[in-house]
């Protein structure tokens, strides 16, 4: 049985479709990324789950069980806030404690449930501080101990880590991942950085304008990105069409072709059976330390962006391709038929 | 399940219904009895008072506002329009100085403590701070007394000599209530010009002083007309309140009446409440061309 | 740069005569006060000499024995009270009406909480009195309250408005989803976060309401509140002075609670203004 279901969920405001006609199965106890843009309805799925907001049509099954009508406080899911919502007012213990505190769970449990929550996620000892007292990391999880405390089925994080450093950030992404298999429930993780979503997740659902493009694991989605939209905001991806395309594969469709797919060779390089190749002059170089972005300007008109690891060459070698003639080759099974969705 | 959950799982459930028990208290006092009042008010305008009985007849008449029209009663409401307008040009000039200091020159705690020095004016007992001129401005008081050390005597004759604003004394004449009036009501001025003036960015008068603009002609050229909206902000309350005042008048006036004054007087000794609410009608039509007006040169942002 | 003779639009000085102007517009606004102080202790009973011809403190023993001075104090205490009761509850739930939803009307709300400060004390004055009139209720303590009531609720729903704002919804969300119903959510969230700008406001209203006088003439009868009785005072020739000590009893009642709501929403956009 789903952890939750989206049953033609749709949530408009006035003529905005936020969340547009998605249908979803989330499964129990897996790590599933809500990955977009702003404002593509990520979160505003989050918060239907929640309940703070509500469908303007379709239905949402928690494990089962229809929602509609049952408040946030009726219903066994936890969040962890973008803003972390500390109650500015309470220490970390009696934040973490919350919880339990409105359940009415006897003082001495209560005590000893936050002290495990606090050293799963390594703040044994902060209890008596003040949120303000703390850095963004902490505070980050507080929120988290907090959400986990009453053991709910689904924990729902909407961008937890958006505040934090790029360094700290890396950090916690391992130390969730961590978590969530030691309390082995259901998360969903609401983000719009696709490394994050594609390093933590079991499955992910893309999502744009209110609308759920590709739903699959990681390598799927990046490997086989269902539409244009997906091959262009997980990783970085070459959309190939119309002469351009004809001038490679001899039909026009429209295709996509990772950039580190591509090799560079020299332009009498000979061509064996299942490789595409096309000619091109290099017209910008960028040196990016593990590896250097080229982009080529192609015979057949438009241009491809291609990466290259920096096995043995230093910045300077790569400067020098500029303006160089190159034949770009790659395997024909790498090419990606997509659905063009805008 | 307890009858507060429940209640509380029903409240959710009708978002409108939650809203709704919000805003009904509010709405009952404010819409009811305060809105109610004042149609009241309007309403009991077009009743009139019967000569013979002295009681309210209940019927739509214009006869009330006729009697409003008879030129002592507009003698009344020239002179406190007229009044209006003179406190509140004042106010404007006088708010200027204090407003700039505090806006341009003052350290940010030099700032905090003007800031109070003028806000506690504004909260605090108006009564008492009218009561206070009574002292003042008494025929043995301190401002005589002063007038009299600096040989200024034949100066404040001469003031009180002049038609109109004149009078036996400061204590009883239009000059006397005008430096009252201007006292009570200042700091309603001062706050919101301090607040235009702070909005305009330092960099306007460095331009302008780099185009060539010597100080007297950036003052004029950009500092003005950029804090005009809080000028004419702080005027509204300056022009409502000295149009709607009868205690200033009552403490420090002579026998020419006020339109609060005459509010209060036909209310109460004659119980002629009609005219007394025609009366009011004046400030509320004037007050509303007023805001028309106002709203036009986006005063209300600087409130 | 052109070269500048002339002094810039904006030297690090204020010049003499701008310090002069502040100076003298801060001495006008509060040297009336200090007038009534002095003249509290001055020895003659009918009229305000100046210099004083001598001090003495035996007017406080006069106001001391005074009974109208008492019955006066005791109804604007309690007319204030009851006043800051009522705005405090219709401030909060106005407040929290606008903030939590976007209605139809919703300006119309704010437009009504501010109108009764917005037009001359008088207009809401004789409105009330028209309509008591109209509806033959007798004076009572409840008519003053509720003429004072309609011009305090804006004092607390203001303040508690700003600090709604400043309070980042996602707590109550917060609270909510840790499975507190709104009840709880209340209790324990909203009400601490707004505890500060309940208690500023509350004491502003107290101190609009305690030397209210325009609205109270028109709704409060025979009945003689504080400001009333000073009001009375000023026709009346004999013991000048015992006026004096009742002003500054109002002044010190309205200013403390002013000074203390400043220092209590110091910072948090509560705006104090009429």
């Amino acid at each position: 049985m789903a952890a939750v279901r989206f049953l033609h969920v749709s949530r408009h405001f006035g003529d905005v479709k936020a969340v547009d006609h998605v249908s979803l199965d989330i499964h129990d106890g897996e790590f599933f990324s809500l990955l977009g843009p702003s404002g593509s309805g990520k979160t505003t799925c989050l918060r239907l789950i929640a309940g703070f907001d509500h469908p303007t049509a379709g239905a949402i099954e928690l494990h089962g069980v229809g929602v509609s009508g049952i408040p946030p406080y009726e219903r066994d899911v936890n969040t962890v806030f973008q803003d972390y919502a500390l109650f500015p007012h309470m220490s970390v213990g009696q934040n973490v404690a919350y919880g339990l505190m409105i359940k009415r769970v006897p003082p001495t449990e209560r005590d000893a449930r936050v002290r495990e929550m606090l050293d799963l996620v390594r703040l044994g000892g902060m209890a008596e501080r003040r949120p303000s007292q703390l850095s963004g990391g902490q505070r980050q999880r507080v929120a988290l101990a907090r959400a986990l405390i009453n053991r709910p089925r689904v924990l729902l994080l909407d961008e937890p880590l958006g505040a934090l450093d790029l360094k700290l950030r890396q950090q916690m992404q391992i130390e969730l991942k961590a978590i969530q298999q030691h309390v082995g429930i259901t998360f969903i993780y609401v983000t719009h950085d696709q490394e994050e979503a594609l390093t933590m997740s079991d499955r992910l659902a893309v999502f744009n304008n209110g609308r759920v493009e590709q739903v699959g694991a990681p390598a799927e989605v990046y490997e086989h990105p269902a539409t244009d939209f997906v091959a262009g905001f997980v990783g970085v991806s070459n959309l190939v069409s119309g002469e351009t395309a004809r001038a490679i594969t001899g039909s026009p469709e429209t295709f996509t072709i990772r950039p580190e797919k591509i090799l560079m060779h020299e332009p009498d390089a000979a061509i064996e059976d299942g490789l595409c190749w096309i000619d091109g002059r290099v017209r910008d170089v960028v040196y990016l330390g593990p590896h250097t972005r080229y982009r080529v300007d192609l015979d057949a008109g438009g241009e491809l962006t291609v990466t290259q690891q920096n096995v043995d060459s230093t910045s300077l070698d790569v400067q020098a391709a500029r303006g160089r003639r190159v034949r770009l080759v790659w395997p024909r099974a790498h090419n990606r038929s997509v659905i063009t969705t805008g | 399940m307890p009858v507060t959950r429940r209640l509380a799982i029903s409240l959710y459930r009708h978002p409108r219904v939650a809203l709704l028990l919000l805003l009904a208290p509010p709405l009952l006092w404010l819409g009811v009895v305060y809105l109610g009042s004042l149609s009241s008010l309007v309403v009991q305008s077009f009743f009139s008072l019967d000569g013979f009985t002295g009681q309210v007849v209940r019927r739509f008449t214009l006869a009330t506002y006729r009697d409003l029209l008879t030129p002592a009663n507009m003698d009344i409401v020239m002179r406190t329009a007229g009044m209006a307008a003179a406190v509140t040009l004042a106010a404007a000039v006088a708010a200027f100085p204090l407003a700039y200091y505090m806006a341009r020159y003052a350290s940010p705690r030099g700032k905090a403590a003007l800031y109070l020095a003028v806000l506690l004016p504004l909260w605090s007992s108006y009564l008492v701070r009218v009561f206070s001129w009574k002292l003042i401005l008494a025929k043995e008081g301190i401002l005589n007394w002063t007038v009299q050390r600096l040989a200024l005597g034949g100066a404040l004759d001469w003031l009180l000599g002049l038609p109109v604003i004149g009078g036996p004394s400061l204590s009883v004449s239009l000059l006397g209530m005008f430096v009252v009036f201007l006292y009570v009501w200042l700091p309603y001025m001062i706050l919101p010009v301090e607040a235009a003036l702070e909005r305009i960015p330092e960099s306007f008068l460095e331009a302008s002083a780099d185009l060539g603009a010597r100080p007297g002609q950036t003052f004029r050229q950009v500092i003005l007309p950029l804090a005009l909206p809080g000028v004419i902000a702080g005027s509204i309350f300056t022009f409502s309140l000295t149009l709607g005042d009868f205690i200033v008048p009552y403490a420090l006036g002579n026998s020419a009446l006020f339109i609060g004054q005459a509010v209060l007087a036909h209310q109460g000794t004659s119980g002629n409440i009609p005219l007394a609410a025609a009366f009011t009608v004046v400030p509320m039509v004037i007050m509303a061309f007023y805001l028309l007006a106002a709203k036009r040169t986006g005063a209300f942002d600087a409130l | 740069m052109p070269s500048r003779t002339a002094p810039g639009p904006h030297q690090a000085r204020a010049s003499f005569g701008l310090k002069a102007a502040t100076l003298a517009v801060l001495l006008y606004l509060h040297l009336p006060l200090a007038i009534i102080i002095l003249y509290a202790f001055t020895t003659e009973d009918a009229a305000f000499t100046f210099p004083p011809p001598g001090l003495t403190l035996d007017w406080f023993g006069v106001a001391w024995r005074r009974s109208d001075i008492w019955a006066a104090l005791s109804l604007s205490l309690r007319v204030a009270t009851a006043t800051t009761g009522v705005a405090l509850l219709l401030g909060t739930l106005a407040a929290a009406a606008v903030h939590r939803a976007k209605f139809f009307g919703r300006e119309t709300i704010s437009f009504l909480v501010i109108l009764p400060i917005a037009l001359p004390g008088i207009i809401t004055g004789i409105a009330l009195r028209s309509a008591i009139s109209l509806l033959n209720i007798p004076f009572s303590l409840w008519t003053i309250v509720i003429g004072h009531a309609t011009f305090c609720v804006v004092v607390v729903y203001n303040n508690v408005l700003a600090r709604f704002r400043r309070t980042a919804a996602s707590q109550v969300e917060a609270s909510m989803d840790l499975g507190a119903s709104p009840f709880e959510t209340f209790r324990y969230i909203v009400l601490p976060s707004i505890a500060t700008a309940l208690l500023a406001g509350g004491m502003l209203a107290f101190a609009l309401s305690f030397d209210e006088i325009i609205v109270t003439t028109f709704t409060a009868g025979q009945q003689e509140t504080l400001p009333i009785w000073i009001f009375t005072q000023l026709t009346k020739p004999r013991q000048r002075p015992v006026t004096n000590i009742a002003a500054i009893f109002v002044i010190a009642a309205t200013m403390v609670p002013i000074l203390l709501a400043h220092r209590l929403t110091e910072g948090s956009g509560g705006r104090a203004g009429r």
